[in-house]
């Protein structure tokens, strides 16, 4: 199953990057690529030789696990990629962590509230994150709590003036596995403004997802016996909501996380955040083929993964769920 | 959720949120001796400066690697570097540099002649690249090719003694000096080379006043003072960290809450607000470029000599400038900068006059206007901060004369490769010097023998005259014989006008006030080793 | 199956076999979706920006492209209601003729979407066999991609430019329509009626338009004007990138990436190009929302 969709994807990411006009060589002469130059350059890199002998010399590089090198910066793609991964996967999970935690408790919160003011503010709150192009709530957040009230910083995932050496490029587990506090500090600070922008959609969704569930719930047999025998209604509905919001969770963490990795794009642009979409994004500009290549490939790769994760998960947890079906 | 849980929660977010905003006057955790953040556009490719022609890498590997002569702090006039003194043959052929005594490089190893030689013969030889694809360009540019190439210009470089270097060069090259001084031709640690080219390029070695430190990808780069430094007292600061932050304006917030202390790249718009602020001071780079819209002079109807004047006549310079260099910047007349000798203060530039411009739209028989694609960046550029934006201004003011012009703006490299095929009609495109001689800009952009696809010479502008004079300006090495030559040429480009030369743009940078001595070099990337902070 | 988006899967146990379509008279749908509210104000939304964008230019007093280097930045007045950008253009006029950029792009890009998407899950849910897994597997990969980057990469490939940002987002979004239609057909093919005119000899052709058709478009219907929000988001942010409209088309995600320079000296050239933004989409959403509870209320979760 993964190995026909990679193959599949690999040609059309081939195709489609060598199909961009204008080469890597002109990218890095810029204004300055004379004929010759150009020449040499190209005869270096290895385009000159026809695409299918260049695309399977791609492909048999990658069998052996080579995923080939930047001509950037001339660095192997699988080593220089990695911090890159781990930036956006730090700022996708705390987005998700913010996504989970507001929008299970406005979703819980608007049904137990059913029809009431709260109930429709709430809603409103969720439709209004549905709908909200991230880049520009990212620019406002920027321009409210970065300039105006100068609160939280804009830019970038610490302050460089910090002696910090990551060690797993997560920063937040990094500054916690060091005990540095004011490390851990200042990387909280700089994640807040973007995973929140980053979480808004996500959270808006489970927001929706968790409420009609609720619903669900409250009018079911068991609620009503609950009620009767009176438990506190509060408690009863908060387990219960869990439980059932795990659902809607878990379809929205696989589907998002995918997406967040190399949807992340806006946010990492807006925030200057080094993560894998900027990345990619700069590579394509750079006709860095090698790294469009296997870093699509990568993100394919994982995206693919987390959803064969996600529905294992359903199986375990609702057997009444069957893939493989059609 | 009860009222118990819900009050715990709220109290728990104030504390977190407390502890969070707590952060914002300490910004100085952690931080030891005087380090300055620079903030900037990209990250370096990589940190090799012969293999690499782009400014950001530039701005690092000058801090860190040294060249034989060196430009002066605000002019690209050459003075004495690595090399203490030189001299030249009366054929203008061998050059003779004596080098300074007593230098080492950040590994421990000597700097003498023989390093010299070693990094001149692997450049000539393309010897110990990182990689197949990695090229010397710059090498190449400046010295005409490589070893065993026609146009090669140096014959050898010899080890004298210890301390004394030898060039023979094929042919007198007026601007070798001016060359020499390029960052790309700083002199690297021989043992680190050969150790390892690739860790090289990733770890650069030299004997500059600050050492390579760290480096995360993407997004910043630290050096650290060379203690050893062989300038007395130098470099001032501990320590420097290049710090990415891709979008102009972000980084001016990222400036203004304190968290960079020097930025490039100061949107013109942001200049005023600079100015304002008593705790940032604006630093302008001295002009060494051009910022210019090419004619297609090979097709309809570019090719008529009236058209071109007539749009010469149609472009609000003034306006432009206003508008998008906020002031930092002068109308151009030449294709030179005026700082650079040579410069033809006579030359009138075509006034904005939209009647006259007509007049000669009337004149070459095209009174109905016609239509044109334009091409237009899409990248900002130290001569053009918004091409998109230029264009669309441009174009305002040619419907006025009946010319209806269509933006064109593909990625960059599309940009540069469809105009350098000639498939525009007009095109914005821009220089910044490489080693400050006239040469530089005029042949390279404007003579016939870089009118050929593809093109440096975007207009394809062709005139045997002006190629006669620039050749014989090349070969020619007595300065004021060439300011003339230049001259001229100058004149001749103005009349055929293959160009509405638009702006010579003042690149402005912003700093913290507290931030003392940065002067920004013409050429682009500065050296920070006179740079101070005083709090 | 395994690498199918989880929601699209619940969608397909909603209406897989076994389950009835909804059948019941348009006039009563029609009924209920006046009643239903949210959909009435997405509809208004839509309706709104719709009317705007059809008689932009009797209402305003500038053209959208209208520069005057003295006019530049100002702050929203009585003159120019939203203010001016750095080219002194009317930010007013240049949100409104950027209705119908968007509205433009986003029909375009989910019709392709539809047609092709449609085309290819009725012929891979109809056919089956080696037809149904090459279509499939190309949805698979699709899929796979993140979708951005697919629609950055394809744009760089054919040249920015609106109409090809158009292309690109048509080329995203083909994969969500095409696994929708499949999923209908395989479980209006195990109907009884269409079971029957296979009996009696029906040609695949008339099924298919006859039968098959009308009894998956409600849930295509409903997804597209799902999709167009998508698609409108997915406009402004190539636009924003640079990758989308071009100069000087008043594209609002275009708006939006020039008035990062300006976040400070004149913060109303970002905040109405993205309010525009999020009310179009909203309007959408909701109108969507509306036509699923009243269409397809097994879609729901």
């Amino acid at each position: 199953m993964l190995i026909p969709v990679l193959i599949g994807m690999s040609i059309i990411t081939f195709s489609i990057v060598h199909a961009i006009p204008g080469s890597p060589a002109k990218a890095i002469l810029g204004e300055r690529a004379t004929p010759e130059a150009m020449e040499r350059l190209e005869e270096n890199m290895g385009l000159n030789d026809p695409l299918y002998i260049q695309y399977f010399r791609y492909v048999g590089n990658l069998l052996q696990g080579d995923l080939g090198t930047s001509v950037q910066t001339g660095r192997p793609v699988a080593e220089e990629i990695l911090p890159y991964l781990t930036a956006t996967f730090e700022l996708a999970l705390c987005a998700m962590l913010i996504a989970i935690f507001f929008g299970v408790n406005l979703g819980i919160l608007s049904a137990w509230r059913q029809n009431t003011s709260v109930d429709y503010l709430s809603m409103v709150i969720a439709l209004i994150g549905v709908s909200m192009p991230v880049f520009w709530l990212g620019l406002m957040e920027q321009w409210i709590f970065a300039q105006e009230l100068d609160w939280l910083p804009s830019n970038g995932r610490m302050d460089p003036r910090m002696f910090f050496e990551p060690i797993t490029n997560f920063y937040l587990l990094d500054a916690l596995i060091q005990g540095n506090l004011y490390a851990l500090q200042d990387a909280f600070r700089h994640m807040l403004l973007p995973a929140i922008a980053l979480g808004t959609i996500p959270m808006a969704i489970i927001a929706r997802m968790t409420r009609s569930s609720m619903l669900e719930v409250l009018r079911s047999d068991y609620i009503r016996t609950a009620r009767a025998k009176g438990v506190r209604e509060g408690l009863i509905i908060y387990k219960h909501a869990l439980k059932n919001a795990f659902i809607p969770i878990i379809t929205v963490f696989g589907l998002q996380m995918g997406l967040l990795l190399g949807g992340a794009i806006l946010t990492e642009t807006i925030f200057s955040w080094p993560g894998v979409g900027r990345y990619l994004y700069d590579a394509i500009h750079a006709r860095d083929y090698a790294v469009v290549q296997s870093g699509i490939l990568i993100v394919a790769t994982i995206f693919v993964i987390i959803n064969l994760i996600v529905d294992l998960l359903y199986a375990w947890i609702d057997p009444r769920i069957q893939y493989g079906k059609e | 959720m009860n009222m118990k849980k819900s009050l715990l929660i709220a109290v728990g977010f104030v504390l977190i949120l407390s502890t969070v905003l707590a952060g914002c006057g300490g910004k100085s955790a952690g931080g030891q001796g005087k380090t300055l953040i620079y903030g900037r556009g990209a990250d370096s490719p990589q940190l090799d400066p012969a293999l690499v022609t782009d400014g950001e890498s530039f701005r690092v590997t000058e801090n860190v690697m040294e060249t034989l002569v060196e430009y002066k702090k605000k002019s690209m006039e050459v003075k004495p570097g690595l090399a203490k003194d030189w001299e030249q043959s009366d054929d203008g052929k061998t050059w003779t540099f004596h080098l300074r005594e007593g230098i080492q490089f950040h590994d421990g190893t000597p700097f003498n002649a023989e390093a010299v030689v070693f990094n001149f013969e692997r450049w000539m030889n393309q010897e110990m690249k990182p990689s197949k694809k990695d090229d010397f360009t710059y090498y190449a540019s400046m010295f005409g090719g490589f070893k065993g190439d026609e146009g090669h210009i140096i014959e050898s470089v010899k080890a004298v003694d210890e301390y004394t270097v030898q060039f023979q060069l094929k042919e007198s090259q007026g601007p070798f000096l001016q060359n020499l001084a390029m960052s790309p031709f700083a002199i690297a640690s021989p043992k680190a080379v050969k150790a390892d080219p690739a860790e090289f390029a990733q770890h650069p070695v030299g004997t500059g006043p600050f050492k390579f430190k760290s480096w995360k990808k993407g997004d910043s780069i630290t050096i650290v003072k060379n203690e050893d430094y062989w300038q007395e007292g130098l470099p001032k600061l501990d320590r420097v960290i290049f710090e990415s932050i891709p979008d102009n304006s972000a980084r001016f917030t990222a400036l203004q809450s304190g968290d960079i202390d020097v930025m490039d790249g100061l949107n013109p718009d942001d200049a005023k607000r600079v100015e304002k602020n008593e705790n940032l001071q604006l630093l302008k780079r001295p002009p060494n470029n051009v910022g210019y819209l090419a004619f297609n002079t090979e097709k309809e109807p570019f090719d008529n000599k009236k058209v071109r004047q007539a749009i010469n006549h149609a472009v609000n310079k003034k306006g432009l400038i206003k508008s998008f260099y906020a002031g930092l910047a002068e109308p151009a007349k030449n294709p030179i900068p005026p700082s650079m000798w040579g410069y033809n203060e006579k030359v009138e530039p075509y006034e904005y006059d939209l009647d006259k411009a007509k007049q000669l739209l009337k004149e070459a028989g095209y009174e109905d206007g016609f239509k044109a694609t334009f091409y237009a960046m899409p990248e900002p550029r130290p001569y053009m901060p918004d091409g998109k934006k230029i264009a669309e201004y441009i174009q305002a003011d040619l419907k006025k004369i009946g010319i209806e012009v269509e933006i064109v703006s593909p990625e960059w490299q599309t940009y540069l490769e469809d105009t350098e095929q000639g498939k525009h009609e007009m095109a914005l495109l821009g220089w910044t010097g490489d080693n400050g001689d006239p040469d530089n800009f005029l042949y390279v952009l404007l003579d016939q023998d870089n009118a050929r696809v593809p093109a440096q010479n975007i207009a394809f502008y062709k005139n045997e005259q002006l190629h006669d004079i620039l050749i014989k300006a090349q070969r020619e090495t007595e300065q004021s014989k060439r300011a003339e030559l230049y001259k001229k040429a100058q004149h001749i480009i103005h009349e055929d006008a293959p160009w509405v030369p638009l702006v010579y743009s003042t690149p402005s940078l912003a700093a913290q006030s507290y931030v003392k001595g940065y002067q920004p070099h013409p050429k682009g990337s500065d050296s920070l080793a006179e740079v101070d902070i005083e709090k | 199956m395994s690498t199918n988006t989880p929601t699209i899967q619940k969608e397909e146990q909603g209406t897989g076999p076994g389950t009835e379509p909804v059948d019941s008279p348009l006039r009563d749908n029609l009924r209920a979706l006046l009643r239903h509210r949210s959909a009435m104000i997405g509809g208004g939304i839509i309706l709104f920006f719709i009317l705007i964008a059809l008689i932009a230019p009797l209402l305003l007093p500038y053209g959208y492209n209208q520069i005057d280097p003295d006019a530049r930045l100002q702050a929203p007045s009585g003159e120019h209601w939203f203010g001016t950008d750095d080219f002194g253009r009317d930010i007013f006029a240049r949100v409104i003729y950027g209705a119908r950029i968007s509205l433009w792009v986003g029909f375009f890009a989910i019709s392709g979407s539809i047609v092709v998407g449609s085309a290819l899950g009725l012929i891979a849910g109809f056919y089956g066999g080696w037809r149904d897994t090459l279509i499939s597997r190309l949805f698979d990969i699709l899929l796979a991609f993140p979708a951005i980057l697919l629609a950055i990469a394809i744009v760089a490939m054919l040249g920015p430019s609106l109409e090809n940002a158009m292309y690109a987002i048509a080329i995203i979004n083909v994969p969500t329509f095409g696994r929708l239609m499949r999923s209908r057909v395989l479980a209006v093919k195990q109907e009884d009626y269409v079971l029957a005119a296979r009996a009696i000899g029906m040609k695949d052709r008339r099924i298919l338009f006859s039968h098959i058709l009308p009894n998956s478009w409600t849930p295509i219907m409903v997804q597209g004007t799902l999709g167009f929000a998508t698609a409108v988001l997915e406009a402004a942010a190539l636009g924003f990138i640079g990758m989308g409209a071009q100069p000087p088309e008043p594209e609002w995600g275009k708006m939006l990436s020039d008035s990062r320079a300006f976040i400070q000296s004149a913060p109303w050239t970002m905040v109405f190009p993205g309010l525009a933004i999020m009310l179009t989409v909203l309007g959408f959403n909701l109108l969507g929302d509306g036509l699923r509870d009243v269409f397809d209320p097994r879609m729901k979760q």
